[in-house]
């Protein structure tokens, strides 16, 4: 699983990879996940539904992350424009 | 004696901070010149002209790999893409799925998304969102312009409710000229066309033996 941010000026960056079934790995990927969210992103989960419609889920917990995702975006929150 | 060499001294430094004068001023004017260019040598040094460029073509592999082809090729042919409302599904992908008329979106980079009615063309509402990161890594909050697009995408898909509560929303045409969306909405029409008839096309040819 990759954890990844998009950034102004970069484009996307890979905050942290590993694999779910590993215990250290998987606290790697946890304590990123937690600081991205505590730092104010929001997390979204591309998937694929059954009838191939490609869609995003929001995910506000590692726990609630599908343990076969293969990547979780960070983005910034949504604001109201102008 | 002593008094006369003390005002003869007094003189002789008067004159000297006269006759010195102007050249300090001069002096600390072209310190000051330096400092500054020395200020605009190193931000230039810090500025790649390349980076949004390679930026948005990062953000670009990326949308391309969640969207899927039409929505990418929407938004590589046109320049925005087309998110159908969760409320109103797409006309036939699921009949028992239609709940009120449907309705989509049209999402554009750094603009607002515009909801729409697809069969009438009637324009509904303007969404102004954004999504500013106040970190401002390389000091612009501002994502690449293919992020913002998928940001709203994502967003968009999973939770749409969310979103549209987020933004401010506003009569069409604040923004977007009307004309300047009817002229899409013809775009995506011709596009969607074409795209059928490519298919057709392709379903239909029998390959050379």
């Amino acid at each position: 699983m990759k954890l990844l941010r998009l950034k102004p000026g970069h484009g996307e960056i890979v905050l942290a990879e590993g694999d779910v079934e590993v215990p250290e790995q998987e606290a790697e990927l946890i304590e990123a996940f937690r600081r991205e969210l505590d730092g104010g992103m929001w997390a979204a989960v591309p998937t694929v539904t059954q009838g191939g419609r490609r869609e995003a889920e929001m995910v506000k917990s590692f726990g609630e992350v599908p343990r076969d995702a293969e990547r979780v975006i960070f983005f910034p929150r949504a604001a109201g424009g102008r | 004696m002593l008094l006369a060499l003390s005002t003869a001294a007094i003189v002789l430094l008067a004159l000297l901070w006269e006759l010195s004068r102007p050249k300090l001023r001069d002096t600390l004017a072209q310190w000051h010149r330096q400092r500054k260019a020395a200020g605009r040598g190193a931000a230039q040094l810090n500025y790649d002209p390349g980076r949004e460029r390679r930026a948005e073509q990062r953000a670009r592999e990326l949308l391309r790999s969640c969207v899927n082809d039409e929505e990418w090729g929407m938004y590589r042919d046109l320049g925005f893409m087309r998110v159908w409302g969760r409320l109103g599904e797409r006309p036939g992908a699921d009949a028992h799925a239609m709940a009120g008329a449907p309705y989509a979106y049209l999402v554009y980079p750094h603009k607002p998304i515009v909801a729409y009615l697809p069969q009438t063309g009637v324009l509904l509402n303007e969404y102004c969102v954004a999504f500013p990161d106040h970190t401002r890594p390389y000091g612009s909050a501002r994502l690449p312009d293919s992020d913002d697009v998928l940001a709203k995408w994502m967003a968009l898909t999973a939770d749409e409710h969310q979103l549209i509560a987020d933004a401010n929303m506003h009569l069409p045409g604040r923004q977007i000229d009307p004309e300047q969306i009817r002229r899409d909405l013809a775009r995506l029409s011709r596009w969607e066309r074409e795209r059928l008839e490519r298919a057709q096309r392709g379903a239909g040819s029998v390959p050379a033996s």
